[in-house]
């Protein structure tokens, strides 16, 4: 006899207003498999495993745990039927301890289960290969450490069926290997996964089967040994991509030069120590590392956001060392910033006073202390047409687009000016597939024509084909600097792990 | 020299009662997340109520009883404004505060200048009152509020870190998203909380119009609701620290008789506040780098929403 599947998914519809979000999705999970749910942002992954989670009620459709209809009313009723989900973005108290995380909202006694718990940790840390220490604070550990006790929180309620959420999007390749490992032993313990993502590398490590969802439909459900990434993109997309890689560039005089840079987070403890590194005109310059390493101090160190402790920072001949923002970008720095809403737009004016928000004094946008209209509604007409900017009108505000948009918005606004340097912080996060492409098109395009880029980002595989050099930062040092054809994902990944690098 | 020292913690500790009471009400409702800025409206309440039930009835234990549950409902005014409606939690403390010295003043006017036939009696601690210089500044004449005060704030203690419900409460307070995920009531447990705490803060305030200073006058909180939230911040809201917060302050309180013939009342009336601006600030600088409000104070939660 063939055990019934460990959740089936019959026919869910849900809709918000203005959009559905799922239609009539199908979804089946065996025993023993991990079932890969492929799609674009917007494509309805994540509300249909809402919808499984009880976060969401559906509209029409039925839910079977273990061949047995269910109602799935909330998160805790999920549970109870042996449902875990672990987000993208770790859901844990940071100034817990992992026990006091893993214990939160167990039934039972009425004092502090936290030495029952920290029993049950040290069993199933073994039996899964999840190390972690049950009296650390949460806030002292790594992302891959914060995972596994997401992880751990779903097993110590007895998860049957856990569902990932976009593991590795915060994992260096080694933390994402090792987590493979631990999903291949939960496949062996009998239990099912369902991994949500949009990487297609990761879809052909890691799953037995594979659903593929577009525009809230089901386009394909397929065994893994049966298809390719080609293929696969094709029909999470609707169409081929081209993929973007650099090609060959001239590279040209220095533009940027940091000398022996250090400076201090914003807790006051040093957050980048003696960083020396240099980007040259028509160049890409790729800082890879797991976030909070010293990117963003980098970065703001560069922009004008952040004094230095010690060291020299030069755009050509300018000193731009211990400046403001304003003097920075006058002095041709473009900054593509990390959070697009906070620090890229002010979200409640509209499009086109955003587009002008980096050159509204000088002549073209005002004229002595009045504000020129004509001239905003014209720049804004432009960069809309030359950008593909989707939005109603230039005079929409700004917060209504999409990610992608409100990108747009940022690159329109900050390449307006011909920038000598480009800094651009995770560019294409969280962005679809064509977005992303026309981010990183745009970029190489600039650093062809003659500017510097320095791209952050924790995508490996973005900094590899956009990057001319890679940097690697490490607890706030630079671990090194390869050429891109040296680069390899394993040599980076060791340096992004804060191994040092051995020349052979 | 023991005797000013022990006279002068003994009447610290009495008028420290009426802030401790307060301050544990605001570190029961902020650890779950919601800020009450009504404390000063919450108090008032309890104080009249306290007082118009000892007044008819001569009972005490009824007089608390009435105060508490006043000030439960007073919170739940705001507990349901800031956690269902998810208004400004900030705003809608501040309008409780308003609203309960108002309603207080107007239903007040026949109890203006009445007395009380029955008192509710200081008592020592058998046994516990012995002890050297403490028994004598601690356990000795003092109102039962007072050592129940005390009681309370362990008892608080001890749920808040050593039991189950503790660490739903805290982790709702510091990220209610994680507890919801794990199929915590959010909002259930910081209706609990929020009322619980008013029903706290009208105690306190039971305590003043009942027995410290046995009559009710329009307005008699004059600020100590607000000294009480200070408290709680300054404690780093921590139960314990509230106890030893309210002592700090009732001594600064009491400070001022003593000091009344030396220097000037004007000035010796700004004291607490002065000093609450103070402690706050050293509070601060000590904590710069590791804040220890709960981190998820004030916000109101909405299920899938970052």
């Amino acid at each position: 006899m063939i055990a019934a599947p460990l959740v089936e998914m019959l026919g869910i519809t849900k809709s918000f207003p203005g959009v559905v979000a799922n239609d009539s999705v199908n979804l089946e999970l065996r025993a023993g498999e991990v079932l890969a749910l492929l799609g674009e942002n917007g494509a309805g992954k994540s509300s249909l495993m809402n919808v499984l989670y009880g976060l969401y009620r559906p509209d029409a459709g039925l839910i079977k745990v273990a061949g047995r209809e269910v109602s799935i009313r909330s998160p805790l009723a999920a549970i109870g039927l042996g449902i875990g989900f672990v987000a993208q973005h770790p859901l844990l108290v940071r100034r817990h301890t992992v026990a006091e995380n893993i214990a939160l909202g167990m039934r039972g006694s009425f004092w502090n289960p936290v030495p029952k718990v920290r029993s049950k940790i040290f069993e199933l840390s073994k039996k899964y290969g999840l190390e972690v220490n049950p009296d650390a604070p949460v806030w002292s550990l790594s992302a891959g450490e914060q995972q596994r006790v997401d992880i751990l929180k779903a097993l110590a309620r007895g998860a049957k069926v856990l569902i990932l959420d976009e593991p590795t999007s915060v994992l260096t390749p080694q933390e994402a290997e090792e987590l493979f490992k631990v999903l291949r032993r939960m496949k062996l313990e009998g239990e099912g996964v369902i991994l949500i993502t949009h990487k297609l590398d990761e879809v052909m490590a890691v799953a037995d089967r594979i659903t593929v969802l577009r525009k809230g439909k089901v386009v394909g459900s397929l065994e893994t040994s049966q298809t390719n990434p080609t293929d696969l993109a094709a029909l999470m997309i609707g169409r081929q991509l081209e993929p973007v890689r650099a090609s060959a560039v001239q590279v040209g005089a220095s533009v940027l030069r940091l000398e022996n840079v250090s400076a201090l987070s914003d807790r006051g403890v040093p957050a980048i120590e003696n960083i020396s590194l240099e980007v040259c005109a028509g160049e890409v310059l790729g800082v890879a590392g797991v976030a909070g390493n010293g990117q963003r101090e980098l970065i703001e160190v560069i922009t004008g956001l952040r004094g230095v402790t010690a060291g020299l920072v030069m755009l050509e001949q300018t000193n731009l060392t211990n400046v403001n923002a304003r003097v920075a970008a006058d002095a041709g720095v473009a900054h593509i910033p990390e959070d697009r809403l906070q620090m890229g737009v002010v979200g409640n004016l509209s499009v086109a006073e955003n587009l002008a928000l980096r050159g509204f004094e000088t002549p073209v946008f005002s004229n002595g202390q009045f504000l020129e209209p004509a001239a905003f509604e014209s720049f804004a007409q432009k960069a809309v047409a030359e950008y593909e900017i989707a939005t109603p009108n230039t005079q929409t505000p700004v917060r209504l687009l999409s990610g992608g948009n409100i990108q747009k918005v940022i690159f329109a606004r900050e390449l307006s000016t011909n920038p000598k340097l480009i800094v651009a912080a995770h560019p294409t996060y969280g962005l679809d597939a064509g977005a992303t492409a026309q981010m990183q098109r745009l970029l190489l395009e600039r650093a062809a024509a003659g500017a510097a880029v320095l791209l952050v980002s924790e995508d490996l595989d973005e900094v590899l084909a956009l990057s001319t050099r890679v940097a690697v930062l490490f607890d706030g040092r630079l671990m090194g600097v390869v050429k891109r054809d040296a680069a390899t994902r394993e040599g980076i990944g060791l340096l992004m792990a804060g191994r040092e690098l051995v020349t052979v | 020299m023991e005797e000013i020292f022990i006279s002068t913690f003994a009447r610290s500790l009495a008028f420290g009662t009426i802030l401790l009471w307060g301050a544990l009400g605001a570190v029961l409702s902020e650890r779950s997340g919601v800020v009450n800025l009504g404390m000063e409206g919450m108090m008032i309440l309890g104080a009249l109520a306290g007082f118009a039930v000892m007044q008819t009835s001569g009972n005490a234990l009824l007089a608390i009883a009435a105060a508490a549950l006043v000030g439960a409902l007073a919170a739940g005014l705001h507990a349901f404004v800031s956690i269902t409606l998810k208004a400004n939690q900030f705003v809608s403390g501040l309008a409780l505060t308003m609203l309960g010295l108002g309603l207080s003043g107007v239903l007040g006017k026949r109890f203006e200048g009445l007395p009380l036939f029955t008192q509710l009696e200081n008592i020592s601690v058998p046994g516990l009152s012995s002890i050297p210089i403490l028994g004598k500044a601690v356990f000795t004449d003092q109102n039962p509020l007072t050592y129940a005060g005390i009681l309370v704030g362990i008892l608080l203690w001890v749920v808040l870190f050593k039991t189950r419900v503790g660490i739903q409460i805290r982790s709702i307070g510091e990220n209610p998203a994680a507890a919801d995920a794990l199929g915590v009531n959010v909002v259930l447990t910081r209706y609990v909380c929020t009322m619980l705490g008013g029903a706290l803060a009208g105690i306190g305030g039971a305590f003043l119009s009942v027995a410290y200073r046995p009559s009710w006058t329009e307005g008699m909180t004059g600020g100590l609701g607000w000294v009480a939230v200070s408290i709680a911040i300054f404690a780093a809201w921590n139960p314990l620290g509230a106890i030893g917060g309210a002592l700090f302050f009732g001594g600064l309180y009491h400070l001022q008789f003593r000091l009344q013939e030396s220097i000037n009342p004007a000035l010796l009336k700004m004291m607490p506040y002065l000093s609450v601006i103070l402690a706050l600030a050293l509070g601060a600088l000590r904590r710069k780098s590791r804040g220890t409000a709960p981190a998820a104070l004030g916000l109101p939660y909405q299920r899938g929403q970052r």
